[in-house]
C-alpha cells in the first residue's frame, strides 16, 4: 500500500575522472513508496536545483528497464537489491522508513567516472566493434525462413541475447570481469546459423578486446549472474569458454 | 503559395518504387568514398541508415545523445514488427499490409510511400534474421507471428517481447561493424544544436559535445535526421527522458516544413500514473491484447466501489462485466486500433466507470486466457511483461487484472520528406519517427519498427544517391567557412542567453507545466476553445521559460540541466505547433480528435472534402504563427471509407 | 601463446593444473586410506613410492603443477584487483547466490599451500628427502627410535600425537574442502563442459567430491590420533 517514507541518502559526488569523489548526505522527506528510485533522485535534484546547486548526474533514458543506461550502486547491489530489475524499475516500496541509502557509481577501471554517478562504458562498444555482428551487408539476403531453426535454440539464443549492456556484471564482479556481457553476445551469435560462419573468428577477436581494456579474469564466483537485470546465465560463459578454446586448438 | 512537389515517381502504384529505382542516379564506389554524411540518431532509422550507407563505402559521421548508439529508445519497443511474409497462409499481402496502414492512418498518408513500406517490409525480416535476431520460432524452426491492432491476419514478427530491442541491437551490431572498418564514425554523447546551411543546401551541423560542454562544428555532403518523435512535448509519455524534438525543430526553424503536428498518438495500455513526481508512463504491448481482454464495471456503484477501494475487480461477475470493445467492435474487438481503444478507455472512464483511486484505469484481464491456455502458456508468451508490470506496480497479473490507461507514445507528425525521404531543405533527409510520411493519422501497431528499418535500410540508401550524385564534385568544406561560425555563434549566443536568466525554475517544473497544458487541451479530446486556451498558455509558459528559469552550473561543461533546458525551449515551440495544427484541422481523424466532429456513436468524423491534405508548417520568425503550406493527399487505389472496424 | 597471453587462457591452465591436482589428492587419499586397515601394507606403498625415478618424477611435476597453478593464481588475482579499479565500493553486501568460497580461493589457496608446507616438513622431509639426497640426519628421531624412510604409519601416529598438529590439519583440510568445492566445478566450466543441465550436476560432483576426499584425509589424522 501507498505510503511516505524519510531517508537519508549517501550520493557520491565525483567532479571528473581524474578528481576525487567523496560522499553527500542528503535528507529527503515523504517519498512515495509508489515512486520509482529515479523519481526519488528527482526530487532530490529538484530541491538541489531550487537550492541553486548542481545536481546529481545520473545515467538514465528509458525508466522502463531495457536501454541499459541506468547504473547505480545502492546499498551494496548493482541495480539495488531487488531481483532481476534495473535501478529504473527498482522502487521506494523496497525501502522502509529512516533507511540510510548509499548511492555509488560502477566501480571499475574500464569504467571511470565521468561525473558523479555516470561513467564511460564505451568500452562495451568497443568489444562489439570488435566483431559482435555477423558480417552482412544490407541486402542480398534469403528469405528468413531458408534456415529453419529449432525452437530451443532460438529460444536459448533469445535469452542470451536480452542482454542490455548495462555493465551490471562488471559492477558486480569483484575482478571486473566482463565475461557475462562478452558471453552473452557470443552465445546468441553462436548458437544460430546465421553467426556460425564466424562464430570463431568473432570470439577471438571479442576476448581480445576484452582482456586489451583491461577487464579481469572470471572466477566463476557467479556474482554477475546474480546482478543482472536480465537473468543473463553464465552457462553462456561455459559457451563462450568452449568457443575460445576450440577456436585456439582450431588454428 | 509555395507548392509542394512530393516528387512520387510516375506509373502505377505496384511500380512506382521499381521505376523509381530503375532510373534514379546511382554513386559509383570510388565516388562514395570521398562523399561524407552525418547521422542524427541511432536508433533503428539511424543506426539502420548509417550501417547501410557505411557499408555501401560512405563515409559516415553518426551522432547520438547517448553513452552508446545501442541506448536509443527504439530499444523500448516491445511488441513486434509487421511484414507481409504470409507466413501463416492467413490471406497476407503486400497490398493488405498497404490498405490496413491506409485505412488505420485514417486515409491521411501519402499512398505511394506506404505502399513502398509495404513492399520492402519482407527483407527487413530476411535481413533481421540474417543479422542475428533471435526472432520467435514455432517447433518446427519456422518463424512464427501474432495478430496487432488494426489488421485481421497474423503479420507480426515478435522476440519475446524484446522486439525493438533485438531489432536495435541487430542494426548496432551491423552499424558496429562498419565502425570496426573505419567507414563510420561515431560520436557518442553529442547533441545536435543545429544545421549548417550553405547556399540553400544543408552541409553540415552544429553539435554540443555533453561531456565537455564544447560546441564543435561537423561537415556532410548531406544530412540525415532520424532523431524520433516529440511525444515528449507532454512531459509524461512511454518515450524516454532524453527523447525530444529538437532536431527537428533546429531544421524547421531553418526552413524544413513541419507536417501534421497535431498527429500524435496515444497508446491504449500503459500503466496508469500514479502521483506528482512520476517521470515517465510505461507502455504493455499491444500483444496483451491479443488475449487480454479489456473491461470495466457495467454498474456505475461497482466502479465507484472498486474507486474506492471496497471492491476489487475479483469480486466482479463475469455478467456485470462490461467487455465495451468486444461490444462496441464486434470484428476486432479488443484488437481495433490504438487511437479507438484510447478514445473508447476514455468514454468509460468520463462516465465514472475508471477502475482505480483516481478513476482514470480499465483493466487488461488475463483471466480467460489462463482459463483457455494455461498459466504456462500465458506465461511463455507474456512472462517478461508480467514481470514488469509486477514490479512496477507490485501487483500480480496472473491473479488480479493488469490497470491501464492511454499515455502519449508516438507522434505521427514530423519533419515533411518527399517520396526520397528529403526535407524541404536540399540534402538535408529525415528518416524514421522524425518524418511525417508513412502513417497518416495514426499508426498502427508494429509498424514503427517497420517503417524505421524501412527508411534506414532498403529507401534512404537509394534515395539518398538521387541526391548526392549531383555533389561528387563538391570537395569537402572547411568548416571555417562564415556560416559555420555563424551557425556556432547563434547556438553559443542562445546557450548564453538561457544560462545568463538565473530565474527561479527549474527546467522540469516548467515541462510538468506545458504537459499538463498539453495533455488537458491538445490530448485525447480537443475543441476548437480548448486549442485557442492552450495556445494563449502556451505562450504564457514560453514566456516564463525565457524569463524565469535557472540553470544551475557552467555552459562549457558537463550540464544535464543546460541540456534539459535546451531540448524544453524547443518542446515549447512544438506544443505550439501541435496546437495551432490541430486548431485549423476542423476534424477528426486518426490521434487527432475534435470533440466537435464525432458521430453519433463517438467515432471520429473526417472531412475529406476540406482536410484531405498534409498540413506543412513553414517557420516564419521567432514571434510571428508559421505559414501553412498543404500537400493534396490524392488516393488513386484506395477508395477513403469511414474506418469500420466492427464488421 | 594464447594460453598466457589471453583471459580465458589463463584460466585454463588454472583449470587444467587444478584438475591434476585434483587427480594427485584423489590417489593421495586412497594411498593414505590404507593406513587405517594395515600399517604394513602402507609402509609397502611408501617403500614403492620411495625415491624409485617414478616417484621422484610423479614429485616434480606434481611440484610443477602447484608451482603453476599458484603462480597463476597470483598474476590473475593481481590483475584483476587492478581491473576493479583503485577506488572500491563504501559498501558492500553479499548475494545469497554468490558462494563464500568463490570469493575466497586465492586466500584458501594461500591456507593450502601453507599447510602443504608444514605437511612436507612432517612427512616428505622424513621420507623421500633423505632418500634423495642420501642424509640419514634427516630422518625423523624423537629420541626413543629413528623411523625409516620408508615408515609412513610410524610418521602418522608420530605426528599426530601432538593434538596441535591435528587441529593444524583439520583447519588446513577444511580449507582445502572449500577450495575443492568451488575449485572443481569452477575448472569444469572454465573447460566449457558447463550448461544449465550440467551445473546443478557438477556442483554437487563438487560437493561430495571434496566431502570424501577431505573425509579420507581426516580419518588417517584421527585414526593417527588414536592408534
Amino acid at each position: 500500500m501507498e505510503k511516505n517514507i524519510n531517508i537519508t541518502l549517501k550520493v557520491w559526488r565525483q567532479r571528473g575522472p581524474q578528481e576525487k569523489g567523496a560522499f553527500e548526505t542528503h535528507q529527503l522527506e515523504n517519498i512515495s513508496t509508489e515512486s520509482s528510485f529515479l523519481e526519488m533522485l528527482d526530487v532530490l535534484n529538484e530541491k538541489l536545483v531550487k537550492g541553486g546547486q548542481e545536481p546529481v548526474v545520473f545515467d538514465h533514458d528509458c525508466r522502463e528497464g531495457i536501454c541499459g543506461m541506468c547504473s547505480l550502486y545502492i546499498n551494496g547491489h548493482p541495480h539495488g537489491k531487488d531481483t532481476e530489475v534495473t535501478t529504473c524499475q527498482l522502487h521506494m516500496r523496497r525501502f522502509n522508513d529512516g533507511d540510510t541509502i548509499t548511492i555509488e557509481p560502477w566501480r571499475s577501471a574500464a569504467f571511470p567516472v565521468i561525473r558523479d554517478l555516470m561513467v564511460d562504458r564505451s568500452a562495451y562498444d568497443k568489444i562489439m566493434q570488435a566483431g559482435g555482428y555477423t558480417s552482412v551487408n544490407t541486402g542480398g539476403i534469403p528469405d528468413a525462413n531458408a534456415i529453419p531453426i529449432p525452437k530451443t535454440i532460438a529460444d536459448e539464443a533469445m535469452d542470451a541475447a536480452s542482454c542490455i549492456g548495462c555493465g551490471a556484471c562488471v559492477a558486480a564482479c569483484k575482478n571486473g570481469s566482463a565475461m557475462l556481457f562478452v558471453s552473452a553476445k557470443v552465445s546468441q551469435l553462436a548458437l544460430l546459423p546465421q553467426g556460425k560462419v564466424e562464430a570463431a573468428k568473432r570470439v577471438k577477436a571479442m576476448i581480445a578486446k576484452m582482456d586489451e581494456l583491461g577487464f579481469g579474469n572470471c572466477t566463476n564466483t557467479r556474482a554477475c549472474e546474480a546482478e543482472c537485470p536480465k537473468g543473463v546465465s553464465i552457462s553462456n560463459i561455459a559457451r563462450l569458454n568452449r568457443e575460445f578454446i576450440c577456436a585456439k586448438l582450431k588454428d | 503559395m509555395a507548392t509542394i512537389d512530393s516528387k512520387i515517381p510516375k506509373g502505377p502504384l505496384a511500380q512506382k518504387w521499381t521505376n523509381y529505382k530503375n532510373h534514379q542516379k546511382l554513386v559509383n564506389p570510388a565516388n562514395k568514398r570521398k562523399l561524407d554524411i552525418i547521422v542524427v540518431g541511432t536508433g533503428l532509422a539511424g543506426a539502420s541508415a548509417a550501417a547501410s550507407l557505411g557499408a555501401l563505402g560512405f563515409n559516415v559521421l553518426n551522432f547520438c545523445i547517448q553513452d552508446s548508439p545501442r541506448r536509443a529508445h527504439s530499444i523500448a519497443a516491445q511488441g513486434g514488427i509487421n511484414a507481409a511474409k504470409n507466413y501463416q497462409n492467413d490471406g497476407d499481402s503486400v497490398y493488405r499490409l498497404f490498405y490496413d496502414t491506409i485505412k488505420g492512418g485514417d486515409y491521411r498518408a501519402r499512398e505511394a510511400n506506404v505502399y513502398r513500406l509495404a513492399e520492402v517490409s519482407n527483407s527487413i525480416i530476411d535481413q533481421c534474421v540474417a543479422q542475428g535476431v533471435p526472432f520467435a520460432r514455432e517447433y518446427g524452426g519456422l518463424l512464427d507471428n501474432r495478430s496487432f491492432g488494426g489488421a485481421q491476419v497474423s503479420r507480426t514478427f515478435y522476440a519475446k517481447g524484446q522486439t525493438g530491442q533485438q531489432l536495435l541491437l541487430g542494426a548496432y551490431s551491423a552499424l558496429s561493424r562498419q565502425v570496426n572498418k573505419g567507414t563510420v564514425k561515431l560520436y557518442t554523447r553529442y547533441e545536435m544544436l543545429d544545421v549548417v546551411i550553405i547556399e540553400g543546401r544543408a552541409r553540415g551541423i552544429i553539435a554540443r559535445n555533453l561531456v565537455t560542454g564544447k560546441i564543435e562544428r561537423f561537415f556532410g555532403h548531406a544530412v540525415v535526421i532520424g532523431t524520433g518523435g516529440y511525444g515528449n512535448t507532454y512531459f509524461l509519455s512511454t518515450n524516454a527522458m532524453g527523447s525530444n524534438g529538437s532536431a527537428a525543430m533546429q531544421i524547421y526553424r531553418k526552413g524544413a516544413y513541419f507536417a501534421n503536428p497535431c498527429y500524435a498518438q496515444i497508446h491504449p495500455t500503459c500503466i496508469p500514473v500514479h502521483g506528482d513526481i512520476q517521470s515517465k508512463l510505461t507502455l504493455m504491448s499491444e500483444s496483451l491484447r491479443n488475449d487480454g481482454r479489456i473491461w470495466v464495471p457495467k454498474k456505475l456503484e461497482d466502479a465507484k466501489a472498486i474507486q474506492e477501494g471496497r471492491k476489487t475487480a475479483n469480486d466482479i461477475p463475469d455478467e456485470d462485466r462490461d467487455f465495451y470493445l468486444e461490444r462496441r467492435y464486434p470484428a476486432f474487438g479488443n484488437l481495433v486500433p490504438r487511437d479507438v481503444a484510447s478514445r473508447a478507455a476514455k468514454e468509460r472512464c468520463d462516465k465514472g466507470y475508471g477502475v482505480n483511486n483516481t478513476g482514470l484505469a480499465v483493466y487488461l484481464d488475463f483471466k480467460y486466457a489462463i482459463q483457455r491456455l494455461g498459466a504456462d502458456v500465458v506465461a511463455q508468451k507474456y512472462g517478461n511483461l508480467f514481470q514488469m508490470y509486477e514490479k512496477i506496480t507490485d501487483e500480480n497479473p496472473y491473479e488480479v487484472p493488469m490497470k491501464i490507461f492511454p499515455a502519449i507514445h508516438y507522434t505521427m507528425g514530423g519533419i515533411w520528406v518527399d517520396y526520397e525521404l528529403m526535407t524541404s531543405i536540399p540534402g538535408l533527409f529525415a528518416i524514421g519517427e522524425a518524418n511525417f510520411s508513412d502513417h497518416g493519422a495514426n499508426r498502427l501497431g508494429a509498424s514503427a519498427l517497420m517503417q524505421g528499418l524501412a527508411d534506414g535500410y532498403f529507401v534512404l540508401p537509394y534515395t539518398i544517391q538521387n541526391y548526392l550524385a549531383d555533389q561528387i564534385q563538391v570537395a569537402r568544406m572547411s568548416t571555417d567557412l562564415p556560416e559555420f561560425v555563424e551557425a556556432e555563434k547563434a547556438v553559443q549566443d542562445k546557450i548564453n542567453k538561457l544560462m545568463s536568466i538565473r530565474g527561479k525554475r527549474s527546467v522540469d517544473s516548467i515541462h510538468k507545466e506545458l504537459g499538463h497544458v498539453m495533455w488537458e487541451y491538445v490530448g485525447m479530446g480537443r475543441t476548437k476553445e480548448g486549442l485557442e486556451i492552450a495556445m494563449k498558455k502556451l505562450k504564457e509558459i514560453k514566456k516564463e521559460f525565457w524569463s524565469n528559469v535557472f540553470i544551475p552550473g557552467e555552459a562549457n561543461t558537463l550540464n544535464t540541466e543546460l541540456e534539459k533546458a535546451l531540448r524544453l525551449s524547443d518542446f515549447l515551440e512544438i506544443g505550439y505547433l501541435m496546437a495551432i495544427d490541430g486548431y485549423n484541422r476542423n476534424e477528426s481523424c486518426g490521434g487527432h480528435f475534435r470533440e466537435e466532429f464525432q458521430t453519433e456513436e463517438g467515432e471520429a468524423l473526417r472531412q475529406d472534402d476540406q482536410y484531405s491534405y498534409v498540413a506543412c508548417w513553414k517557420y516564419t520568425g521567432e514571434n510571428s504563427d508559421p505559414e501553412l503550406l498543404k500537400e493534396p493527399l490524392d488516393y488513386e487505389e484506395t477508395e477513403r471509407k469511414t474506418r469500420n472496424y466492427k464488421n | 601463446m594464447w594460453l598466457t597471453k589471453s583471459s580465458v587462457g589463463r584460466k585454463l591452465i588454472m583449470s587444467i593444473s587444478g584438475l591434476f591436482l585434483i587427480l594427485f589428492l584423489t590417489f593421495h587419499m586412497s594411498m593414505n586410506l590404507v593406513a587405517i586397515i594395515s600399517d604394513e601394507a602402507y609402509n609397502g606403498v611408501c617403500a614403492f613410492l620411495g625415491s624409485n625415478w617414478y616417484a621422484v618424477a610423479g614429485t616434480a611435476v606434481l611440484a610443477a603443477g602447484v608451482f603453476v597453478h599458484f603462480a597463476f593464481a597470483i598474476m590473475l588475482t593481481l590483475q584483476n584487483r587492478r581491473a576493479r579499479g583503485e577506488q572500491r565500493y563504501a559498501v558492500t553486501e553479499n548475494q545469497p547466490k554468490v558462494e563464500w568460497a568463490s570469493q575466497n580461493m586465492f586466500v584458501l589457496g594461500a591456507i593450502v599451500i601453507l599447510g602443504l608446507a608444514v605437511h612436507l616438513s612432517h612427512f616428505w622431509a622424513h621420507m623421500m628427502l633423505p632418500e634423495l639426497v642420501g642424509s640419514e640426519e634427516l630422518l625423523l628421531s624423537d629420541g626413543v627410535k629413528t623411523y625409516a624412510a620408508t615408515d609412513g604409519a610410524g610418521l602418522i601416529s608420530y605426528t599426530f600425537k601432538n593434538p596441535v598438529n591435528v587441529v593444524i590439519y583439520v583447519l588446513w583440510l577444511c580449507a582445502l574442502w572449500f577450495h575443492l568445492t568451488h575449485g572443481m566445478w569452477s575448472a569444469m566450466q572454465t573447460l566449457g563442459a558447463n550448461n544449465n543441465t550440467w551445473m546443478p550436476r557438477w556442483k554437487m560432483i563438487s560437493n561430495i567430491f571434496a566431502t570424501v576426499v577431505c573425509f579420507g584425509f581426516i580419518a588417517v589424522v584421527i585414526y593417527g590420533a588414536i592408534a
